[in-house]
């Protein structure tokens, strides 16, 4: 037993993680109580840290590509996308529009991949333990779809610097379009389970409130900006791709709370739906691959491009020494930037609350370290 | 059975004397919940059911859960023993040998036969109830105030000054 | 020869009383073994998963080896912890569990005790259950099992509180606290308690799933939180011990919500004569069990397990004839109906840990203190002043009473 009984000690700190169930990888949290009560805390990072920055300067600009998909390795084909969107900017490509289609499509349902990994898991975090099996159900089918295109699961390297390697197969689009035909029901169905839900109403509502200037003013952007009712969306506000040329709303979120953020992560999962339909529709047959060479020597310059990616926004800062390889490249990595908001989420809640908030920030760990 | 009352009355016995000698107090405490409960076996003996479960609902189910609770808060080691005064040393060990004396005369007077007689009357929960509702409602419903006097009493000094 | 055994048997109520209790602990420790056979396998079912199959056909043999396992497994006590009192935990939560089945009458002629005051013996037993919990988070000398249990024991202290205010509600109308004897007034009225005290019945089924500590109450052991709980120390065959006392106390809890709310071993309208047959459920549903199991069997292709498959299902349809032997029928009416009963409540208890995510512990003391205490307590004041209105002793007017 300690010295200290537990009645007079005034603030406790306690260490959550690094392996901690609910840390979602090796986050560690060290929480200041008042009782059960938070009053600070200060998230340990960088077990994780691989130096994937520091890699990309030893490598050429297609070489680095794959080293992307591991960082937030749960939305791998949008990691790949943004660098080599960053380093088709650099260089002043375009690419045509069927290989735009193509990316789109992965990219929305890599986006509903990775919210449903979110939802499956922040629901277990709340001691919902059904939902995490119906999620990975669905997830699943995605990932049969990816793996059926480019051989893998996880970490995708779906794209090219200018375009695509390989055409799509056969049959692609009728799985894409019965897969959302198969999908939209299922949402209703984690709906039923979760969103009137009274206890999960009770663990969510109020909890890890952030203001719509506070999201601003910490710089968080995605699901969670959006839930607190800022309606940003990189795919509307500085349009890549042709995403343009699609119609989609942003669905965006009131108080600013977790449960908030629940409602809008699930909205985007129908937008991303209605996404892929449009883009499935407008495939039209055509060439894949963009004037690029086989060896890829940007101009000296740099240059900055950013997707949204589920989590937020994914940049890339790439500079060019008018090498193979690529002078220096800067990730801003959503999960890393999501996560400083979250002291001022967690303050004043109790420990149980925790785990919710670490959940609806939805960070990945490979993301934030790097 | 009268071989289950001179177990029961023996083991409670020693561990009533373990309350007091033990220097742990969780292991007081839990003497104290086997006396308690050894005590309703007793009345069980004696056939007085309804007392029994009350006696192991309320003492060793409530009131000492409460009691543990507040050792493990406080997280109370091993006792160290005082320093004993002189006064202690040269009066304590008389008083208590009149002390119990006098008890033991009480019982000897009470009972000259050496035992109790067997219970002879109903002690149900009806009786009970009909005892405690109709004869003694008064004294019944006072007390009851004078708990609640005390909770009110306990939660005014437990609340930290503002 | 046998008809001589039975004499003794007959002769001695001590040797009869012990018999009656080696059957209930026996059949007890098989029902929980598999228990958490058919948890997991509910729970897979509802979550697009197939759970246990490998050991055995369909995983049948899972809980043997569970407990194989835990058997054998090494039995730690940490540096630190006190010994003696955490040797002694695990078996005082276990014997509250078993210890009050002695009042839980299974049929109408098959119950080990009927003690006048068989229901304040449940709450007085199932109180003591506590000191398992609250003992073993203490004497692990750590700080997880120490806040688990402080918990655990704050949650089923306040929530014995309602569930014994819902219960009195069932003896104003019952009249005794006899489990029998409330089980026979419900066959004499013609209408289940939990008609008369719906509110009561909720209140109890809410409070029964929090003092199991099973979700959505199951903060104890909130594992995305601390861990496991109470027992996060104990390993092995004190762990085993933990779980068998969780699990007990489940169908214990349902054994009681049955007999006192929902008829005990009654049969669903059992004043309705017309509705006779019913007596022959029992050999229609092991028919049809049968029926089930020689379909299962037919799905799998290991050769064995088809045998087996068929065995068991031959084995059905026999139990099933027996049974059907008027004698026997009537014999079985009231552990069939009561046995129904209670796995329909273990069955909602894994359809909640499905369905509902888990409460924080300042929600889950608000819901037991200022909504289930409350409630309970006005259940029973209308509850208490409707019994004395209908009652033949009420005088002409309250008034005239008042002023008498």
């Amino acid at each position: 037993m300690a010295e200290t009984t537990y009645l007079d000690a005034n603030e406790l700190v306690i260490n959550m993680g690094p392996q901690h169930p609910a840390t979602h990888g090796v986050l560690r949290v060290k929480l200041n109580l008042d009782g059960e009560r938070v009053m600070g805390s200060e998230c340990v990072i960088g077990y994780l840290h691989r130096g994937v920055e520091k890699i990309a300067e030893n490598r050429t600009y297609a070489q680095f590509a794959p080293y992307t998909d591991r960082m937030d390795y749960v939305a791998a084909v949008t990691n790949g996308m943004g660098y080599v969107e960053a380093v088709e900017k650099l260089l002043g490509v375009e690419i045509p529009s069927r290989a735009q289609y193509t990316r789109m499509i992965l990219a929305e349902l890599q986006r509903i991949a990775s919210h449903l990994l979110w939802l499956g898991t922040h629901a277990l975090d709340l001691g919902a333990m059904t939902p995490v099996f119906y999620t990975f159900r669905e997830r699943e089918e995605i990932l049969k779809i990816l793996e059926k295109y480019c051989g893998a699961r996880l970490t995708t390297h779906a794209f090219r610097i200018g375009g695509l390697q390989y055409d799509l197969y056969d049959g692609f689009e009728r799985e894409v379009v019965a897969f959302c035909d198969y999908f939209m029901p299922k949402i209703d169905e984690y709906e039923q389970l979760l969103t009137t839900n009274r206890i999960w109403v009770n663990r969510t509502r109020k909890i890890g409130v952030l203001s719509g200037e506070d999201a601003i003013a910490m710089g968080v952007t995605g699901p969670v900006l959006r839930g607190s009712g800022v309606k940003w969306d990189i795919r509307k506000a500085q349009p890549y791709e042709a995403y343009d040329q699609v119609e989609f709303d942003i669905p965006i979120g009131e108080h600013g709370d977790t449960y908030d953020r629940y409602l809008v992560r699930v909205q985007e999962m129908r937008q991303a739906v209605r996404i892929i339909r449009q883009c499935v529709e407008r495939l039209a047959p055509g060439p894949i691959f963009g004037k690029v060479g086989k060896v890829i020597k940007p101009p000296v310059g740099e240059v900055y491009h950013s997707i949204e990616a589920p989590k937020g926004e994914l940049g890339y800062f790439v500079v060019s020494d008018g090498s193979t390889n690529p002078y220096r490249v800067r990730v801003r990595p959503p999960s890393l930037i999501n996560l400083q908001a979250f002291d001022m989420m967690a303050r004043g809640h109790l420990v149980a609350d925790i785990v919710a908030i670490i959940g609806t920030l939805d960070i990945v760990l490979g993301e934030v370290d790097r | 059975m009268e071989i289950l009352f001179y177990i029961c009355a023996a083991v409670s016995v020693l561990a009533a004397l373990n309350v007091v000698l033990q220097r742990t107090p969780v292991y007081s405490a839990l003497s104290l919940i086997l006396v308690l409960c050894l005590l309703a076996v007793i009345y069980l003996l004696l056939g007085a059911e309804f007392i029994a479960v009350i006696q192991v609902i309320v003492y060793a189910g409530a009131i000492m859960v409460l009691f543990v609770f507040v050792i493990m808060l406080l997280n109370a080691g091993r006792e160290v023993p005082s320093e004993r005064s002189r006064l202690a040393r040269w009066l304590g060990v008389p008083l208590v040998i009149a002390f119990l004396l006098e008890v033991l005369w009480a019982v000897w007077n009470q009972f000259p036969s050496g035992t109790a007689p067997a219970a002879d009357f109903d002690a149900g929960p009806a009786a009970i109830g009909h005892l405690l509702f109709r004869n003694y409602v008064l004294p019944f419903e006072v007390t009851s105030v004078l708990i609640l006097v005390a909770i009110l009493g306990a939660v005014v000094l437990a609340k930290k000054e503002e | 020869m046998l008809e001589n055994a039975f004499n003794v048997v007959m002769a001695h109520p001590l040797l009869l009383a012990v018999i009656k209790i080696l059957i209930v602990f026996a059949v007890l420790s098989g029902i929980v073994a598999y228990l958490v056979y058919m948890e997991r396998k509910v729970l897979a079912f509802m979550q697009a998963r197939l759970g246990p199959m490998r050991v055995g056909p369909w995983g049948l043999l899972q809980p043997i080896a569970d407990g194989l396992k835990l058997l054998l497994k090494e039995d730690i006590i940490p540096a630190g912890a006190d010994k003696f009192v955490f040797l002694l935990a695990p078996a005082i939560s276990v014997l509250a569990a078993f210890t009050v089945f002695a009042v839980i009458p299974f049929a109408g002629n098959f119950y080990i005790s009927d003690i006048n005051i068989g229901l304040l013996f449940i709450l007085g037993v199932s109180s003591l259950g506590i000191y398992g919990i609250i003992l073993g988070g203490w004497s692990s000398n750590s700080h997880y099992p120490l806040l688990g249990a402080l918990r655990s024991s704050a949650q089923l202290v306040s929530y014995e509180v309602a569930a014994g205010m819902a219960l009195v509600g069932v003896l104003l109308i019952s009249n005794s606290l006899s489990m029998v004897e409330i089980v026979n007034r419900q066959q004499q009225m013609g209408v289940w308690n939990v008609f008369l005290q719906p509110l009561a019945f909720v209140i109890y089924v809410i409070a029964a799933v929090a003092e199991t500590n099973r979700n959505p109450f199951d903060l104890p052991e909130a594992e995305s939180e601390l861990t496991a709980g109470f027992h996060t120390e104990y390993s092995g065959f004190r762990f085993a011990l933990y779980f068998m006392a969780e699990y007990t106390n489940m169908v214990l809890v349902s054994c009681i919500a049955v007999t006192l709310f929902l008829g005990g071993w009654l049969r669903p309208f059992s004043s309705v004569h017309a509705l006779d047959f019913l007596r022959w459920a029992p050999p229609v549903s092991l028919v049809g069990a049968a029926v089930f199991i020689l379909w299962l069997g037919l799905q799998s292709r290991v050769p064995l397990e088809r045998y087996f498959f068929v065995a068991l299902a031959l084995g059905c349809v026999a139990v099933g004839v027996i049974i059907s032997y008027p004698l026997i029928l009537n014999a079985v009416q009231g552990i069939f109906w009561f046995g129904v009963k209670v796995l329909a409540f273990l069955y909602a208890f894994i359809w909640y840990r499905a369905t509902f995510p888990r409460y924080r512990y300042d929600q889950l003391m608000n819901v037991g203190w200022r909504w289930m205490i409350p409630l309970a307590l006005a259940n029973l004041i209308v509850t208490a002043v409707v019994r004395y209105l209908l009652s033949a002793h009420t005088p002409a007017s309250p008034v005239a009473w008042l002023l008498r």
